[in-house]
């Protein structure tokens, strides 16, 4: 019930973060929300000597559209995304998931950097950034540098973030006309882990053929899963009935689930496949304008 | 609420201390305090052992139950998984502070009024929660009442009576207030 | 009611505002975690990972130099003093701290007292502790078998096997059901679950060596019941003794055992001369203290082709743990299991249990339950309705044709019960009113056109509470009456204390109401006190539902006492005889001249400046309520599910709620139980296990993997209610807490069978998760 001991710091730019990272040299984990470090370290299944708390770091929250990109901070919080008309508006895939996180509590300390970085294929905005193409950025000793979402995920609770850097910011193409996101979970009660989710982007030109997809999986595999595949399968397509549940088809393929306590991994994958199809569906019908 | 200019510092330490100690000053309910921690001493337990407000609870060791909630700078947040070092300079209220000038609030009355507690274990964190929502949106569907809260769990009411609860609350806070009343 | 009836301010049947609630909502409850003590010290504890080991050392110098820490207690420790195990409710023993071989995963190893929470935490993490692995016994069948490792090396008898329990008539049900015309027989098991009360366990102990008093603030259900054990056990003088039960988090009947941790915390303040603090974690919580229910259930029920009922069998296989730390009347091993023939007139039913040990924590306890209820209505309730299927007819006139009537009752049962009083029949029907469940069924067959599933599921169920009278009941010998003792002030306010102790059940409210009808005094001039076993009569405390069939017909009688003299005292003040005064409308009253009057507190106010010549002055009772039967309160569920084919979500749609429990005392306190009894009856149908791998590892150990229902998954349940009072009950009371959590899972279940019938599957074992629906629905009939 109580970490135990480590020193804090609480530094006030990302430079002393990443200093302090580096001084550590492995021993220090980033304090974002806490809400997925805090109870590790208060079950002792985790014990960083250093916490380096990165909330102090002004200009690290934003949700704002950037030239080509929708930009968000990392200590952005989960909330925050529930708030934005912008999001509703443009990226709603992002609304759907901030929805299904938790609860309320959790998600006003819990912060977009933090669901991102944990690694857990339990979380549900990984799933997100793979669908919408994102590009992480991270700062470093070296300086900055970017990874895009699809080599982000190495393993469960490994990403390509090193010991010694932060994410400072995701990056999401922008919105562009007759584009439509969603994200759909199902789980066992509300808030917690999902037996599966799936996150999905497309482009439909005049016509309603397809003209870029992509989609993501939650909970069904060692990270979230990109299924490269099943979006493939819909490029240059008509965006019809056909077309998803053959996409869906594929994507359950591309799903690694492991039997659990959220589920055997045959209905697992099974539902990986329902819930490809029930979010691809809803993202044509708002990319043709509907909700 | 204006914070007092000069700390209060609490008499009662926390433990023998195995590390080195931070200085943290928080508002408290609209009071100014300053000790001396470990930056590991949890919010919840700086509240309850430090300060002596036990009306905030723990539950569980999770993060699930949310008998600890408090207000952080406005916004419920579970006092378990917060630091009191990451509170530092910033505003908590806590359910004592609900009651102002020996009045209690529309939603510590309508829970009251509406049976929406029995052994009063979770109350503490759901009224928290419940003044957040309605000072948000003070008249909330049952739907949306049930999704906010939903990151405080009880074991005791199957939740209906809190549910009447918190909508009479947000009426009450729409409706000018009356004399009297109270438990 | 009426303007013009007499009444009294907050007398039964009115829904009176809480008077406990003035603390709660201001944030001041006074939970055991709340008190502080000068000089107050800190305990933790060291636990197993492994269910079954030897530990071949323990190593405490680390732990020692943890700043903070006072002193390490290991098993070793205790047995020198003897204390290294204790007995349990039900006479089998457990062990405070192991000497040589851990039972259970989670299990208590070694103790660590410190000044600070952090430095016990941070202590009882720096002990050491050597293990050898010990094959694991999880199975309880496997246990079973000859051959299987032995658990329990310290008793005589080297088997897994504890007990074998029967009742009933074997030969003339094996006669009865070979003979039947209609057979159906079904395998039920009932997982683990925990009672999970928003407060966890814990206490503060304090051995006051100069004055030799010893108090402990505990969390606990029956504080005199504590207070004697701890007498018996450490040789303690029970004068001496001091048990504190403040406010209660919650208790459900997992507050009624004495777990490890009150123990240690004691000898530890023994040792160290300060008071000692423990409370558990969550975790602690679910992975240590007494489960509920586990039972593997074997059933066969036979009919006549037209649907009688005639025959009811069942085999029961219990896992009670690596011992018996039930919390049963000591002559049920398997509680009250034996209500198992339910509403309805089975003329044979025979019963047996068989109790194994495994390598798990022990139990089990009454979680809500009354003593196993809850398995004994989802048994009969389940084969009810498989029953119903084999027929061909519906569910529900199943059972108004089979249900006990009205006229039968006192109704002794085939298994010994004798039910007070029942109205099963105006239950079910107003239940099928309120919910439409005509237009459901039609409802239903229009969506199974379609493919749609939607299900409706009955349950109606007796229940048998308020244990218990004194010649079949007893916990360790300690007869199962409740007290009240009630004393009036010269201003004519009262104080009342009692033997049980409330954890949110509203006694300070409740028993008020009934002083307050009894004695005519509002029940807002009247203080109930409960928990201090200083101050409170003996008593057995508050779980089974039994605190208003005991205590509260104490409360009655104690109030019936106190009439009796105040009508002598009422005569003397209107000089008249005593034979002259009727208690009437509220007040004491010549007879024939009503105006001529005495209020009870005109003559609580005599009782103490005027008292007639060769009486007492006072004017006080205590009484010993002693029950003359069990009460039986009964009810009808229904369920409405919709289930989703592509995923085997299940949604309740509507949930009504028909109960009765005989006279009711506060209309809105009776339904906060009944709201939140079934949300703790939802929870095990759909949602809470507690699972073991081969290797004795819990799954299933914290909040974040066993979930509770939020109020999402909650839906706003309708309740409604039959009046049938009690016919021995000084207030014809029955007592409700429980029956909500007993009735609602066959409901839920029966419901979801119900919509899976176009499938044919006959059963499904609870909790029902979505790919338990699934697999009938795509996988071909029978679920993993």
């Amino acid at each position: 019930m109580f970490p135990p001991q480590f020193e804090y710091y609480a530094p006030n730019s990302i430079d002393d973060a990443v200093a302090l990272l580096s001084r550590f040299n492995g021993e220090a984990k980033v304090l974002a929300g806490g809400h997925s470090l805090l109870p590790l370290m208060k079950l002792r299944l985790a014990s960083p000597s250093v916490l380096v708390d990165i909330n102090r770091i002004p200009g690290l929250s934003y949700i704002r559209e950037d030239g080509g990109h929708l930009k968000i901070g990392a200590t952005t919080r989960t909330n925050d995304l529930l708030d934005s008309a912008l999001l509703r508006k443009s990226y709603p895939i992002l609304t759907d998931a901030a929805q299904e996180i938790a609860d309320p509590l959790v998600r006003n300390l819990g912060t977009v950097g933090g669901n991102l970085c944990h690694g857990d294929p339990g979380n549900d905005l990984p799933a997100c950034m793979l669908a919408l193409g994102a590009v992480m950025a991270l700062a470093g000793p070296q300086g900055a540098r970017t990874v895009p979402a699809a080599q982000f995920y190495k393993d469960t609770y490994v990403t390509a973030v090193e010991p010694t850097e932060m994410l400072v910011e995701v990056r999401i193409p922008k919105s562009v006309p007759r584009q439509g996101t969603a994200y759909h979970k199902i789980e066992k009660r509300v808030g917690d882990f999902a037996m599966a989710g799936a996150a999905a982007k497309l482009v439909l030109d005049d016509d309603g053929k397809v003209t870029a997809a992509g989609i993501g999986l939650t909970g069904v595999g060692p990270t979230a899963i990109h299924a490269v595949k099943a979006a493939a399968s819909l490029v240059g397509q008509p965006a019809d009935e056909a077309h998803l549940r053959n996409a869906s088809v594929v994507a359950q393929g591309e799903a690694q689930p492991a039997t659990d306590l959220r589920g055997p991994a045959e209905y697992k994958r099974a539902m990986a496949g329902v819930l490809a199809y029930r979010v691809l569906t809803h993202a044509v019908a708002r990319a043709k304008g509907g909700a | 609420m204006a914070a007092m200019a000069r700390p209060v510092t609490p008499a009662a330490s926390l433990m023998s201390p195995s590390g080195p100690l931070t200085r943290v000053e928080i508002t408290i309910n609209g009071q100014l305090y300053s000790a001396e921690v470990e930056p590991r001493t949890l919010l919840v337990y700086f509240l309850r052992e430090v300060l002596g407000l036990t009306g905030t609870h723990v539950g569980c060791d999770t993060t699930n139950c949310g008998a600890c909630t408090v207000h952080l700078d406005g916004r419920p947040v579970k006092s378990c998984t917060v630091l009191a070092v990451q509170a530092n300079g910033r505003q908590v209220r806590t359910v004592e502070g609900l009651e102002v000038g020996g009045k209690l609030s529309p939603v510590q009355q309508a829970f009251y009024e509406e049976h929406g507690l029995q052994c009063g274990f979770c109350t503490p964190g759901m009224m928290m929660t419940a003044t957040a929502l309605l000072e948000r949106n003070p008249s909330p569907s049952d739907a949306e009442i049930r999704d906010a809260i939903r990151g405080n769990l009880c074991r005791c009411t199957g939740y209906v009576n809190i549910v009447k609860a918190i909508k009479a609350a947000g009426k009450k806070m729409q409706s000018p207030p009356t004399a009297g009343g109270g438990a | 009611m009426s303007a013009e009836a007499p009444h009294v301010k907050g007398g039964i049947g009115q829904s009176i505002l809480r008077k406990e609630d003035a603390r709660f909502i201001r944030g001041k409850g006074n939970y055991v975690d709340d008190v502080k003590l000068p000089g107050m010290l800190y305990l933790d504890i060291t636990r197993s990972p492994y269910a079954h080991a030897k530990i071949t050392a323990i190593r405490t110098d680390k732990a020692l130099k943890v700043p903070g820490v006072l002193a390490v207690v290991t098993g070793k420790d205790l047995e020198a003093a003897g204390l290294a195990w204790m007995p349990t409710l039900m006479s089998d023993k457990q062990m405070v701290l192991p000497t040589d071989t851990v039972m259970y995963q989670a299990q208590e190893v070694a103790a660590v007292v410190a000044d600070s929470r952090y430095a016990a935490a941070d202590g009882a993490a720096a002990v050491e502790v050597d293990y050898e692995p010990l094959p694991v016994v999880t199975n309880p069948f496997k246990a079973l078998e000859p051959g299987a490792p032995v658990i329990r090396t310290d008793r005589a008898e080297k088997s897994n096997h504890i007990w074998h329990w029967e009742t009933g008539d074997k030969e003339g049900t094996e006669r009865s059901l070979s003979g039947s015309e209609v057979r159906v027989a079904q395998d039920l098991y009932i997982p683990r679950i925990h009672v999970s009360s928003m407060e966890t366990c814990g206490c503060i102990a304090h051995m006051d060596s100069v004055s030799g008093r010893f108090t402990i603030w505990m969390t606990t259900q029956a504080p005199h019941a504590i207070r004697t054990v701890f007498a018996l056990v450490t040789g303690l003088p029970e004068q001496n003794i001091r048990v504190i039960s403040p406010d209660i988090g919650g208790g459900f009947g997992g507050k009624v055992p004495v777990y490890p941790g009150y123990v240690l915390a004691s000898v530890a303040s023994i040792k160290t001369g300060h008071p000692v603090k423990w409370i558990e974690d969550r975790s602690e919580n679910l992975q240590a203290d007494s489960f509920a229910r586990d039972y593997h259930i074997h059933a066969e029920v036979g009919a006549t082709k037209d649907g009688n009922v005639s025959a009811l069998r069942v085999k029961t296989l219990a896992d009670h743990g690596y011992t018996d730390a039930a919390a049963n009347p000591s002559k049920f091993p398997a509680g009250l299991f034996h209500i198992i023939t339910g509403s309805y007139p089975f003329a044979k039913a025979f019963v047996e249990v068989d109790a194994a040990y495994t390598n798990k924590p022990p139990g089990g306890i009454a979680y809500r339950c009354s003593f196993r209820v809850t398995e004994a209505v989802y048994t009969i309730e389940r084969m009810m309705d498989i029953l119903a299927h084999k027929l061909n007819v519906d569910p529900a006139d199943l059972r108004l044709k089979n249900f006990i009537p009205p006229e039968a009752f006192p109704y002794k049962s085939a298994l010994g019960w004798t039910y007070d009083s029942g109205n099963y029949a105006g239950a079910l029907r107003k239940a099928m009113e309120i919910i439409d469940y005509a237009g459901l069924r039609r409802e239903q067959a229009e969506k199974r056109k379609k493919g749609e599933l939607m299900g409706i599921g009955i349950s109606s169920f007796t229940e048998i509470v308020g244990a218990g009278p004194s010649q079949t009941f007893d916990i360790l010998g300690i007869k199962m009456f409740d007290s009240a003792e009630v004393r009036i002030h010269p201003t004519g306010k009262v104080l009342a204390r009692f033997g049980t102790k409330s954890q949110g059940q509203g006694h300070e409210t409740t028993y008020a109401q009934i002083l307050a009808e009894e004695l005519g005094i509002p029940a807002d001039d009247i203080r109930v006190e409960e928990g201090d076993t200083d101050t409170a009569p003996y008593g057995l405390g508050t779980y089974a539902s039994r605190s208003t069939p005991t205590a509260g017909a104490a409360a009655s009688m104690a109030a019936r006492k106190i009439r009796e003299k105040a009508a002598k005292i009422a005569a003397h003040l209107l000089e008249v005889s005593p034979d002259d005064i009727e208690w009437k409308d509220y007040a004491f009253r010549v007879k024939g001249v009503p105006t001529k009057s005495k209020t009870m507190a005109e003559v609580a106010f005599a009782a103490y400046t005027n008292h007639p010549k060769g009486s007492e002055a006072g004017l006080e009772a205590v009484d010993y309520y002693d029950p003359p039967n069990m009460t039986y309160p009964f009810g009808s569920y229904i369920c409405v599910v919709d289930i989703d084919k592509d995923t085997g979500q299940v949604k309740i749609r509507r949930f009504v709620a028909v109960d009765d429990c005989g006279t009711i005392i506060n209309p809105m306190i009776v339904d906060g139980q009944i709201h939140g009894g079934l949300t703790m009856g939802l929870a095990p149908a759909l949602l809470e296990e507690i699972q073991y791998d081969e290797d004795g590892n819990i799954h299933g150990g914290t909040f974040v993997d066993y979930l509770l229902p939020t109020a999402v998954e909650t839906p706003n349940w309708e309740t409604a209610k039959t009046v049938t009072p009690s016919p021995h009950h000084p207030i014809g009371a029955k007592g409700v807490g429980e029956s909500a959590t007993v009735g609602a899972p066959p409901a839920i279940v029966n419901a979801v069978i119900d919509a899976l019938r176009p499938y044919g599957v006959e059963h499904i074992d609870i909790p029902i998760h979505p790919w338990k629906v699934w697999q009938v629905i795509h996988g071909g009939g029978k679920p993993a």
